[in-house]
Formats: structure tokens, sequence, C-alpha cells
């Protein structure tokens, strides 16, 4: 089965954006994959579009690269023109602007997250065909078919930063665990009053999950230490 | 140790090793249902072959054989089993290792692997296998290939059995993961100064 190098690199990905009281919290998965082989297994899907708001890729990679290049060009003119920080709206509504003009040509599906001074923190989702909504919280990506079930439990509405946070690791590392499209590190991007701070949490750090198992070095440890079985004969 | 439903990674535990007659080791990659209807066909042949009751036992070479003249004449039918198998054992002293892929193309070496296997792992193997290698040696080798394919392989979990076979007889661990290596600086921010990249 060789691998199809000539694929089009997609982020199946897990992607997820979660207001909280006083900002948003933005997650994503890090894996891009060509076919069934993990092109970069560390890739950075949360990209920025202006200082206060930052945008969750998910599926073509290209297309999704090259809509947030044109979307941030066009921010940092209007920012310029505006003579103040551009709005999170503004944002999504120009990402849905490329996305809804040219959707028979790409194939990405978007979570835009951010703070202006006028509404505060604010999700927008931008799926495939270029719809527009805002949301208290909202995932996306191939990997967030396994997570409807544990957002409709878990979500609640004024939650912490810290909760907020919490919550978006956990969904992200219970859908990589799953999804065979999503995997290697979490990456998160929290955007507040004081500005968007990044982080990591890198897959060994990751809680485990059903059937998952306590990493180690090698096999020799168990056997050395003690549990050796008899072989078996018959 | 999963298999895989499309995309989902659906069952965390499918064992992919099984012990055949006395002298045997079969691994399997591909579709579990059809490994599951290659092992009753083992069955089979190696309890026809005890029933003889002549002292002689079906070894690696035959069972590769065997399951070489299946794949081949399924695919002859266009109706495969969808599998890449690989067959090892110890008979009468006599190491054995061979592979058998679904179109029935198969080959007998020192190392071998399936489906991404060949790309990632025989390289590591060509370098580093040498004649009269320990077991620590040895286990040490795969892992280093489970790594890489953990990290490179979709359809691939962080769950594993390492198998041995020796004249004395059989072990199959039990599943167990592996540390995974995220330490990279570069990891931290790949972005930085090329924002919108990977």
């Amino acid at each position: 089965m060789d691998p199809d190098l000539s694929a089009p690199h997609s982020m199946g990905t897990t992607i997820i954006g979660v207001t909280y009281d006083g900002g948003v919290v933005l997650g994503a998965d890090s894996r891009t994959s060509t076919g069934m082989y993990v092109a970069n297994r560390a890739s950075d899907k949360i990209t920025q579009l202006t200082d206060n708001v930052y945008v969750c890729r998910s599926g073509s990679a290209a297309d999704s690269q090259i809509l947030s290049d044109y979307v941030r060009y066009f921010l940092n003119q209007h920012t310029i023109q505006l003579g103040q920080p551009a709005t999170v709206k503004v944002a999504a509504n120009l990402v849905r602007l490329f996305s809804y003009q040219n959707k028979n040509m790409l194939q990405t599906g978007l979570i835009i997250g951010g703070w202006d001074k006028y509404e505060g923190g604010q999700i927008y989702s931008v799926p495939l065909g270029g719809t527009v909504l805002k949301q208290p919280f909202t995932i996306g990506g191939s990997g967030s078919s396994y997570l409807y079930g544990f957002f409709d439990q878990a979500w609640k509405d004024g939650m912490s930063k810290d909760e907020a946070e919490k919550l978006v690791v956990k969904a992200v590392s219970l859908a990589i665990a799953r999804d065979g499209a999503s995997g290697g590190v979490v990456r998160t991007v929290t955007i507040n009053a004081e500005g968007a701070t990044r982080n990591f949490y890198s897959g060994d750090s990751l809680p485990l999950w059903h059937e998952e198992l306590e990493p180690r070095n090698s096999l020799l440890d168990i056997l050395v230490s003690g549990a050796s079985p008899e072989p078996m004969s018959i | 140790m999963a298999g895989s439903y499309g995309s989902t990674l659906r069952y965390k535990n499918v064992e992919r090793i099984k012990s055949i007659g006395k002298h045997t080791l079969l691994g399997a990659s591909g579709e579990v249902s059809d490994f599951q209807e290659i092992l009753r066909y083992l069955d089979e042949l190696i309890i026809y072959d005890d029933m003889w009751d002549d002292g002689n036992s079906l070894g690696p070479k035959e069972v590769h054989n065997y399951l070489t003249r299946v794949m081949y004449n399924r695919r002859n039918k266009f109706d495969p089993l969808f599998n890449s198998l690989v067959v090892g054992g110890v008979k009468n002293g006599q190491k054995y290792l061979g592979m058998v892929g679904m179109i029935g193309t198969h080959y007998e070496d020192n190392h071998v692997a399936t489906g991404f296997g060949n790309h990632l792992a025989r390289p590591l193997m060509r370098a580093e296998w040498h004649e009269d290698m320990s077991f620590e040696e040895a286990v040490k080798l795969l892992e280093k290939c489970l790594l890489v394919l953990l990290y490179r392989d979709r359809s691939a979990i962080n769950k594993f059995q390492i198998a041995k076979i020796t004249e004395v007889g059989v072990t199959i661990s039990e599943p167990y993961a592996l540390k995974t290596f995220w330490g990279f600086l570069a990891f931290q921010n790949p972005t930085k100064g090329a924002e919108g990249s990977w």
C-alpha cells in the first residue's frame, strides 16, 4: 500500500473555539496528513490574523493558508485606514467573503476567535459553504465528529479562563484518541484584553483515555522488572 | 493493536499476532475479518495435519507456502483477502521469516514489514540488523521502527505487542505503550516569523 504522496495535504484536524468570561480560547491538534502519511506531526493550525484575532484552520492546508494570508493582508490595510484594531466581527466577515465567493474551489472550514473592546471575546464559525455564525463555542474538522456528545454534556456558560482552557485541551485530546486524521500535540491560543497567549501541550502530557496505556521506554523494562512470562509450549 | 473503521480508530485492542501450531507466529495487517478467516483456514490445516499423528508438524516454511497459495488464488478470482502477513518461526533449530501480500507477493528475509513499514521500517532494519543479534537488541530495533510508524502512520495507535518464537516456544507480550518525544525546540513555535505557514 503505497503512501499517496501526491495527495493534497489535508489537515484532517480537530479545531475548537470557546468563549469564556473575558475572552476566548482556541485549540487545535497538530497533524497534517498526505493520504495516510503524516506529513507534519507538529503543525501550527492556529494562525494570527491581527494582534487580537486568530483563526483555526481545517480541511485543505493550501486553501486555508492562502485564505488566511489574503484576510491578514486586507485586515492589515483596514486597521491602518480605521486607525484602531479591527473588530472580530469584521475579520470573520472578511473570511466569509472569501469562503463564500470561492466556494466552488475552496475546501476549508475555519473558526475565527478574538477579542475587541466593543463586544469582548467572540467566536465565529465559518464552515465549508461560507456561512458565518457567531457562537459561544464551536468545533470543527474531522475530529469534531467525536466531540458533539462531549460538548453537549460538558459545555457551560460563564467559565473561567482556566476552566475553558482545560476543557479545550481535554476535548482535543479525546478527539485525537479516536480520529486517525488528528494527532500530535495540542496547541491553544487564549485571547483577551491583555493580548494573546500561546500554549503547547505535548503528546505525553495529555491524559490517557479508554484502552490507552502508560507509555514506557521499552518492552525490556517491563520484562526486567520481573513480569517475564514462561514461553507457551503446546 | 488498532482496528480502524475508515479514519476512525474504532477498536483499540485487536490482537494481530497469533501462534500457529507449535512452530509458527503469524502477524497480519489490513482487514481484521479476513485475518480471522485466515486463522480458521490455518486451524483446519493444523488440525488435519495433527490427525495423521505421525510425529510430523507443519513449520513456518509450510505455513508461509500455504498462505501464499491461498492469497494468490484469491487474487486470481478477483476476490482478495485484504491482508499483508508476516510469517515467522523456528523448526528443528532453523529460523524462518517471510512475508505474503494480498496479491500473493511473497519473499523470505531476515527482516520483513507490511504497509508503511516497507517505507519507514525496512531502511532502519537494513542499516541496523546484523547476524546473531541478542533478543534485547532485536527488541530495541523493533521499537525504533514502531515509534517512527506511530509518528507517521495515521492508522497507528500507541499500543503494541512484541512476540518471540524460539525452539523452546512462543511468547506474546502483554500490550504496552511507548514514550513519544515532542521536545524539539522547533515544535514549540513553528510559525514564528512565518505567520500562516505550518
